[in-house]
């Protein structure tokens, strides 16, 4: 693994990897409370981070709609461990069942939408994600609309349920990994060239033999199925889920998160999602201007680093390294 | 409670669908005039209808204040009407030389990312400037209502409708017949060579934002004076609305964005008649996957050739 | 021997423009077959037909017998049809023995399951495919480049990497759009011969466009000449170079500045 920053280079990837696992592993008891609690947040928005990066980073496809998948996992989960059908699946039967529902629902709405061209698919996306809120806040009987699924059950390791921030940060942590892990070995696969090549030359791809609808439809879903998982887990956490809760806002943070953290590239998701999640929880009191900053770092950051604070390195796809002195 | 089609009522949803069409019109052809343009979807134009109508706001408010609104409502309305759109032809101005110029030659993507974060940005400038209170507009005119046979039309509704189709038809004759006009319509169809004809094509492109961002704040201003409450997101979804219009009537068509404005109005106007209010908004995003999906060119179809 | 390629009665029209007026073309397997026309004769847009990268807007396409209308372009790829661009269309930030594993695609199987998994299957067929690559690379004299952005290499090279990339979906039929344009002579010597030894080292179907007399005259089995989207001339270089329609094409009814296909003993005309 070629590391972007040259600090590491001397440091065996192995090593460095250990450590950080451990340094993250430990923080909870020593941070506290709040601060897993904040941590736990970043963590969520990570896992959606890797996911969007997937369709926008990898794929190129720009979806402005991505919390209706965020949305569909949540409340998949949500219906069926709450009162509010009597159900109590367990969480652990559900999270599958959540990613397969959001899988779905990308793989539906990607058929129709993808073949547009990149602004028209944001805007189709976008409203897309609206229609979703608009549905939750009014489909009373199932969702309960506006007054949103209260008493939503946690998830439980044997007996112990997972209730308090400091549990919830290392199952979280468990899904940042996986996410982490799988968005990688998509990225240096077949598929991942396939996604690259499309994203350079969509023509000169689709002529080297991709079969370019196919790869979108790939990423779309695969990035919807990130969302799911998030969302049942968001679910789970909040214990409480309202429509609002699902708005254009999220998925315009967890772009913003990509585009300044750098996409296409796992470590910049994941330092976007500090920066922005994380900053504004330590200089408290600024908060009507987060947005207004994330407003401007969009624009600033698109004119003079379009590829993000911690671009995509360049790796050579899998198991493929010739031998070849560097 | 059913709805029961009495020609009164036809003739009212009539009558508000002309009325929102119209204000959907105007904020459309910002959309169509940018894209045919620039080929691009300018996201923060709502922003710049909301700038336009806080603007009219400040007037009315300023002239109530001075004590010159109510012995010249209609005056007051003009320089309403004048100072929105002063303020939003600056900021569109503006917003192209900062957010959209530096990236012309950029990838597709990026003109698109970086307009979401200039909407985000103005939204939130408004947001600190209001302080998060909703504002109302001063009371210029009192609605009253005019019976002619069946129809109800408020003094509101004509100066919209007849506002909006002037403006519209002044836009036209603009583009068609003056040399600016024709300019512009040059460098729609192809910029390289409108450059070698000797037009200068920046400027070309600064005049079409700024008469774009001025029938929008027109538009803002209808607004808050029909339904006088305004706040910092209220171009979000008219503007997402009034994208859908222009891509109905055929994105970069100007006609095609009157009429697709004016269709969206009636549609919704009489859509409301057959489902529950609340997914009235629904109607023009469902419009908008429909229309993308099976007939992207829109109605009166796209003008300007695909960009790849 | 039934030919390789047919085109029957193709035609291609941009709205009112006729790009390609009921061509019947034959390409015989294993020729080397050079296509020239002055600018605007609907050379590229052949080849975009052929490819699946625009439409055809009536007639038909057959390649070894199959009917190539309706399919997408990679589809078309996967049947044995590859092409190289006029303007280099390499993946910029890839390295060269990326660019080439791109090609490989088609010919390879992992999916999603393989991704995630790197099963032994997985991990075999990246090796196979890896070594393959760099065999396309030898052969083209890049192996020592191989690791280098193609944004990077030199302009030559660069051709012969997206000849290369073209190569690695296993094609029956090369298309090569302009392969020497740009190119210094002793570079398109180079080139030329590069191009024989692939046809005759890997069993090829080289269709070629070209604008360098001396490259189409001297590479060349049979040589066909568009004008307008219609075929004016067909046969052997030598035939084709003294047709009069083909000079007229080349020189205009009017004297134009375009001059006719030299023969390889002349200086070759200037780049249009």
């Amino acid at each position: 693994m070629k590391s972007p920053a040259p600090l590491f280079r001397k440091i065996p990837p192995a090593v460095s990897l250990s450590a950080v696992i451990l340094f993250t592993a430990v923080l909870p008891p020593v941070v506290g409370n709040y601060w897993s609690q904040v941590l736990g947040d970043i963590g969520i928005y990570m896992m959606l981070g890797i996911g969007l990066n997937v369709v926008v980073g990898f794929a190129g496809l720009l979806d402005l709609g991505y919390v209706a998948f965020f949305g569909i996992g949540a409340y998949g989960y949500a219906l069926m461990a709450s009162p509010q059908f009597g159900m109590h699946v367990p969480f652990w039967l559900m999270l599958p069942v959540c990613v397969a529902l959001a899988a779905a629902g990308g793989a539906l709405l990607g058929i129709p939408v993808l073949r547009l061209r990149g602004d028209y698919l944001a805007i189709v996306t976008l409203g897309f994600g609206e229609i979703i809120r608009v549905i939750l806040n009014n489909l009373d009987p199932l969702t309960n609309g506006p007054r949103g699924l209260l008493r939503i059950d946690p998830p439980f390791l044997g007996a112990t349920p997972i209730n308090n921030p400091q549990r919830w940060y290392y199952l979280i942590l468990a899904g940042v990994l996986v996410a982490a892990f799988t968005a990688d070995r998509l990225n240096n696969s077949r598929i991942g060239r396939a996604w690259i090549a499309m994203r350079e030359d969509q023509d000169a791809a689709a002529v080297m033999g991709i079969d370019i609808l196919k790869y979108k439809l790939l990423a779309f879903t695969i990035g919807a199925s990130f969302a799911g998982a998030g969302g049942a887990i968001f679910a789970a956490r909040q214990g409480a889920i309202f429509p609002e809760n699902f708005s254009l806002m999220v998925s315009i943070n967890v772009l913003c998160l990509i585009i300044i953290g750098g996409m296409g590239s796992i470590p910049g998701v994941i330092l976007g999602a500090v920066v922005l999640i994380g900053l504004p929880e330590m200089l408290r009191g600024t908060e009507q201007y987060r947005m207004l900053s994330f407003g401007a770092l969009l624009v600033i950051m698109m004119i003079f680093r379009p590829s993000g604070l911690l671009p995509a390195s360049r790796r050579r796809p899998a198991a493929a390294a010739p031998r070849e002195p560097e | 409670m059913e709805a029961f089609f009495s020609a009164a009522i036809l003739c009212d949803q009539l009558i508000n669908g002309l009325t929102i069409g119209g204000i959907y019109a105007l904020i459309a052809l910002g959309y169509t005039l940018v894209y045919g343009i620039l080929f691009m979807i300018n996201f923060a134009h709502g922003e710049i209808f909301m700038f336009g109508s806080f603007a009219g706001y400040a007037a009315l408010t300023f002239l109530l204040q001075h004590g010159v609104m109510e012995r010249h409502p209609l005056a007051s309305i003009l320089a309403a009407f004048l100072a929105a759109m002063v303020v939003s032809a600056l900021l569109g101005t503006i917003l192209e030389r900062v957010a959209y110029r530096p990236l012309r030659r950029a990838s597709r993507l990026a003109p698109l990312i970086s307009a979401i974060g200039a909407s985000i940005f103005l939204q939130n400038v408004m947001l600190i400037i209001i302080k998060g209170r909703m504002q109302v507009y001063p009371d210029v005119l009192h609605e009253t209502f005019f019976e002619i046979g069946w129809f109800s039309i408020s003094n509101f509704q004509i100066m919209i409708i007849l506002g909006s189709f002037l403006l519209m038809a002044g836009l036209y004759l603009f583009i068609q017949r003056t040399r600016i006009g024709r300019a512009m319509r040059a460098v729609a169809e192809d910029r390289s060579a409108a450059a070698l004809m000797g037009i200068d094509v920046n400027r070309i492109i600064m005049i079409t934002f700024v008469i774009g961002s001025a029938l929008a704040a027109a538009a803002g201003v209808m607004v808050g004076m029909y339904y006088t409450q305004i706040n910092h997101m209220m171009g979000f979804i008219p503007g997402i609305k009034a994208f859908t219009a222009a891509v109905l009537g055929g994105i970069g068509n100007v006609p095609g964005a009157m009429l697709g404005g004016l269709f969206l109005g009636l549609a919704e106007a009489f859509g409301v008649l057959f489902m529950p209010a609340q997914y009235k908004d629904v109607i023009a995003f469902a419009l908008l996957v429909l229309v993308l999906i099976f007939r992207p060119r829109g109605i009166l179809g796209e003008v300007v050739s695909e960009k790849v | 021997m039934k030919p390789i390629l047919q085109t029957i009665h193709l035609t291609k029209a941009f709205g009112g423009l006729t790009a390609l007026s009921a061509l019947d073309l034959e390409i015989e397997e294993r020729l080397i077959v050079g296509l020239i026309g002055p600018n605007g004769a609907g050379k590229t847009t052949l080849f975009n037909c052929l490819t699946g990268v625009i439409p055809v807007t009536s007639g038909d396409i057959l390649f070894r017998g199959r009917s190539l209308r309706g399919l997408k372009s990679h589809q078309i790829t996967r049947l044995g049809i590859a092409r190289t661009f006029q303007n280099i269309r390499l993946f910029q930030d890839m390295t060269a023995f990326e660019n080439i594993l791109v090609g490989r695609h088609c010919r390879m199987q992992a999916g999603v399951w393989g991704a995630l998994s790197r099963d032994q299957r997985t991990r075999r067929e990246e090796r196979d495919h890896a070594s393959s690559s760099i065999r396309i690379l030898k052969l083209l004299g890049l192996e020592t480049i191989q690791n280098t952005p193609a944004r990077n290499l030199a302009y030559g090279a660069q051709r012969r990497l997206e000849i290369g990339r073209a190569l690695a979906t296993d094609p029956k039929l090369l298309l090569l759009d302009e392969p020497t344009a740009g190119m210094n002579p002793s570079e398109t010597a180079e080139l030329t011969a590069l191009i024989r030894t692939l046809r005759d080292k890997l069993d090829l179907t080289i269709l070629l466009i070209e604008h360098d007399m001396r490259v189409v005259m001297g590479l060349s089995d049979r040589v066909i000449v568009l004008d307008h989207g219609v075929r004016i001339a067909e046969g052997p270089p030598c035939a084709v170079q003294n047709h009069p329609r083909v000079i007229e094409a080349y020189l205009g009814r009017r004297g134009m500045t375009a001059t006719p296909p030299a023969s390889p003993s002349q200086e070759a005309p200037p780049h249009p």
